[in-house]
């Protein structure tokens, strides 16, 4: 923390402010980003359905689309130098009628318009050769090589990791609940009475773009949340596909897709739902029944007996449904990041260069640091080792021999590394390391997780907690609480299992 | 890479894992036993209750004290191996086959041996496994975790909980949770019967005046951090009934909704699964579809009683013996469910001597007949005071019952509860 005033603070620590930041710290300015969660990426971007997108579902006469075809073309340097779970598996939207293949065409015409690579239309033969499990019924559809999949929380660890690596300030738990203008800076306060000041403002608040655009004086906004709920479904799962598989979409949303994970896993959803309530990210029985139904018709033997976990996002959108990325004309030193909807993520790394421009057009002086490092450490991970790797890998660190998750085979070394990278919270410890992700949901490892997390942190039991305050795992210890008396009639002797 | 060669590898050192080794050991074998904590006993440490060895010592033991018997049985043995905070991650089957356990202490060591007893216990079903919605709070968790948390850890999860499920960890946890202050609220069962012990409903619950509430569920799980609610909603026919759905105020929601063997290892070098069970097929042996590779215990199963782990483990490493000695019986026929039974275990047997059964009712009822049948003529019958899904039986079929088999062309037998 500092006194001085900040070049540019950004709010909000999900994957497009995390975007933002981590292209920021290429160059001298001096950044701060803002999160009122434990932890970055637990707002919108932790529920992200994780696709890269193939760039043909929007014309490029919308901000979304042309972000959309630059970001998806970053990735794969982007994983050389942050090494997150990243796979381009390709994507097929799959057609059931001819008129469906209509569609299918117009999207494929789409997307040779907006210049994405290796587009091809498929007749039943081809479909079939490329995903074997999917609904005999298929006719044709569209594949899209270049489409893939990633691990969204991963994406946005490593470039915080990366941002802060090179200057990056980073605060959590800093929820801006008012912010005053000053003669050339803004000085913002925090709920709890922390404050900073910054020159330069970028809001990246996500579902809260509204709020906080508000909070500064710019224009107002409406963020419209829309609810998608999603199954994760086991690595062993019989329907699991090897492409991301579209049905052909509505004029409201892409629909309930197959989504192979880049670890193994699957997921089935996500619906949309218009929402009232911004923080209700409940799950229902219907939407269990629509998404499976859904899902089954593209590939029939996904099953609801694979389900690991039902989790809820929101889509963050705004009136005309495309992204709103400008320079503020009520606060010309404020740049305007909101409305990230689908393909947001796919479109974040190309988000980072817009807003970079924009700041620099709104008067920030940029200057590239010479000593710009855009690798970060790659933490290995025992599961993608041979035995043989592992046990070079143990001798010199012993930590790596511990298999704290058995499900996801997580050692006590890589959860050492989440705790010293920030990630202090059992959700946090989770997206960092999978242990606690797998089919035990975290039945084995918690307890140990837990006891890792005090010795490494030095916390009490009672102050961890799964994503925050509020959320503690442990209330008391044995002893701490009275007990009533036994009722009179307690006499049966014991006989346990 | 430190390299070892053991005639047998023993997976887990809980019940039946260490009553495995001590046979197998006792024969006169060597056998290393891999276990993934910094202790042996399994789950068996963290059951503090009593009731344990009834069958078995006739004793009347709490779980680690059921388990020393067992740990000092191996400790004193001079050809058993014990690995401790050790995990098996890689197998490959072969002649022999190759173990890779990870550990702290020794880095990745390569186990070469001719057996594997299969004896990892299992794991508790979830919540995403019965799919309960609602929001996504702290404060869920499954009772064997909650026991562990309080009974090794000293933890106390919540001060206010409703049990899910009336498995008997479960109602353990509702006596237990009481007895450190924590209020129970109650225990809800989705079926019209308990899905625990008898004696479990009477001695965890009926003592402590807490409400169980049969052919009901947990419809919806509330709050935003930490759980604050559910609704809990009755079913009339199998169907959930809303409109006569009420609340629950908690803090806590501890589910005891099942156990699954734990075979995700077993799976991932090439044991065939049941899919009634979830452990493997086993043969008259309790050999897996991979030759040398046998299982046990809660992996092969779930059993009600650790002492029944124990038998079915012993008799287990008998035959790991006679495989490592040459002298494995290979004539084995099928024997599978007919009317009213989940599952019997094992799926084959031996004309040639007893043969020892586990199996599941379908049904809750009384006054039953249980009847093995050879082409739909009885072969034996025995008759059941009692059945119901959540209590195991057990029944024996000797030389002199499978006479009948050596006559027969079709040998397969058909085991029915009437």
């Amino acid at each position: 923390m500092k006194n001085s005033i900040y070049d540019v603070a950004i709010v909000g620590a999900g994957v497009v402010g995390a975007s933002i930041a981590r292209k920021l710290s290429a160059y001298t300015s001096d950044t701060v980003i803002l999160e009122k969660e434990w932890d970055v990426s637990f707002g919108v971007t932790k529920t992200n359905s994780g696709i890269i997108h193939g760039g043909f579902h929007y014309p490029t006469s919308t901000l979304k689309g042309r972000l959309e075809v630059l970001g998806n073309i970053m990735y794969d340097r982007l994983q050389q130098e942050l090494h997150f779970p990243f796979r381009r598996c390709g994507i097929l939207v799959v057609a059931f009628t001819v008129e469906e293949m209509k569609t299918v065409e117009k999207l494929y015409m789409q997307g040779v318009e907006n210049k994405v690579i290796g587009l091809e239309l498929c007749n039943r033969d081809r479909i079939h050769s490329l995903e074997p499990k999917l609904n005999p019924d298929v006719i044709g559809g569209l594949h899209a090589p270049s489409g893939g999949v990633i691990e969204p929380y991963r994406f946005v660890f490593s470039l915080i990791e990366s941002a802060k690596k090179n200057g990056v300030e980073l605060r959590t738990r800093f929820k801006v609940v008012k912010a005053e203008k000053k003669k050339d800076h803004f000085l913002i306060q925090g709920e709890n009475r922390e404050s900073l000041r910054a020159r330069y403002l970028v809001n990246a608040a996500g579902l809260y773009a509204d709020e906080v655009s508000a909070i500064f004086g710019a224009e107002h906004l409406q963020i419209k949340p829309f609810k998608g709920q999603e199954y994760l479904l086991d690595r062993n799962a019989v329907g699991l596909p090897e492409k991301v598989i579209f049905p052909v979409p509505s004029t409201v949303s892409k629909g309930i897709l197959v989504i192979p994970t880049p670890e193994g896993t699957c997921m089935v959803g996500p619906t949309a739902i218009e929402a009232i309530n911004k923080e209700d990210l409940s799950t229902t029985q219907s939407n269990f029944e629509k998404i499976f139904h859904s899902a089954r018709r593209l590939i029939p033997k996904i099953s609801e007996r694979d389900i690991i976990t039902a989790f809820a996002g929101m889509r963050p959108t705004l009136e005309g449904n495309d992204f709103y990325i400008a320079i503020s004309e009520m606060q010309p030193k404020l740049i305007q990041v909101a409305g990230i909807q689908s393909p947001g993520l796919t479109a974040a790394p190309a988000i980072g260069e817009y807003v970079k421009d924009l700041l620099k057009t709104a008067g920030l002086v940029l200057t590239e640091r010479p000593d710009f490092d855009p690798f970060i450490e790659e933490v290995p991970r025992i599961r993608t080792l041979s035995p043989y790797e592992a046990d070079a890998l143990v001798q010199k660190e012993p930590a790596y021999g511990e298999i704290i998750c058995r499900c996801e085979s997580v050692s006590e070394a890589e959860i050492v590394a989440a705790i010293r990278r920030g990630h202090t919270t059992m959700d946090g410890i989770k997206f960092y390391t999978r242990a606690q992700m797998g089919r035990c949901q975290g039945g084995f490892c918690s307890y140990k997780i837990l006891k890792i997390l005090q010795r490494e942190t030095g916390m009490s039991i009672e102050e961890i907690s799964k994503r925050g305050p509020g959320s503690r795992i442990i209330t008391d210890r044995v002893g701490e609480l009275a007990v009533k008396p036994p009722p009179a009639a307690a006499t049966s002797t014991e006989e346990g299992k | 890479m430190i390299e070892k060669i053991y005639d047998a590898v023993v997976f887990g050192g809980g019940s039946a894992g260490l009553a495995a080794a001590a046979r197998i050991a006792g024969q006169g074998c060597s056998v290393a036993v891999l276990e993934r904590e910094n202790e042996l006993g399994g789950i068996l440490n963290q059951c503090i209750h009593n009731g344990f060895g009834i069958q078995r010592f006739k004793e009347d033991l709490t779980g680690p004290e059921y388990a020393e018997r067992f740990i000092e049985m191996v400790e004193d043995l001079e050809n058993v191996s014990i690995f401790l905070e050790s995990t098996a991650l890689e197998v490959t089957p072969g002649t022999p086959h190759s173990v890779f356990a990870y550990s702290k202490r020794y880095g990745v060591v390569k186990i070469e041996c001719r057996a594997i007893v299969l004896a990892m216990g299992c794991r508790e079903r979830n919540r995403g496994n019965i799919g309960i919605p609602g929001t996504r709070p702290a404060g869920v968790f499954t009772a064997g975790l909650a026991q562990r948390l309080i009974n090794i850890d000293g933890y106390i999860p919540g001060r206010r909980t409703v049990i899910l499920g009336s498995g008997d960890i479960g109602l353990i946890m509702a006596r237990r949770l009481t007895w450190v202050g924590v209020e129970v609220l109650g225990v809800v069962e989705i079926q019209g019967y308990p899905s625990g012990l008898t004696r479990n409903i009477v001695q965890c619950l009926n003592d402590f005046n807490i409400p169980l509430y049969l052919s009901h569920t947990v419809s919806e799980i509330r709050g935003k951090d930490r759980v604050t609610g559910v609704t809990v909603t009755p079913l009339e026919e199998g169907r959930m009934v809303p409109a006569k759905s009420f609340d629950l105020d908690c803090d806590t929601i501890l589910l005891s909704v099942g156990l699954i063997p734990d075979n995700e290892l077993s799976r991932k070098f090439g044991v065939n699964l049941n899919p009634e069970t979830g452990g493997p097929f086993v043969d008259a042996g309790l050999m897996s579809s991979v030759p040398g590779v046998f299982a046990c215990g809660n992996v092969l199963h779930v059993h009600d009683l650790v002492d029944y782990v124990s038998e079915e483990s012993e008799r287990c490493a008998s035959f790991v013996v006679d495989y490592l000695n040459g002298a494995y019986h290979t004539q084995h026929h099928p024997i599978v469910s007919g009317a009213n039974v989940k599952y019997v275990i094992p799926n084959k047997y031996l004309p040639g001597m007893t043969n020892r059964f586990y199996l599941r009712s379908l049904v809750v009822k009384n006054k039953a007949e249980l009847v093995i049948s050879l082409q739909g003529e009885p072969l034996k019958r025995k008759n059941l005071a009692h059945v119901q899904p959540s209590e195991m039986v057990s029944f024996l079929l000797d030389e002199q019952d499978l006479s009948p088999v050596s006559e027969s062309a079709e040998k397969k037998l058909e085991v029915s509860i009437y």
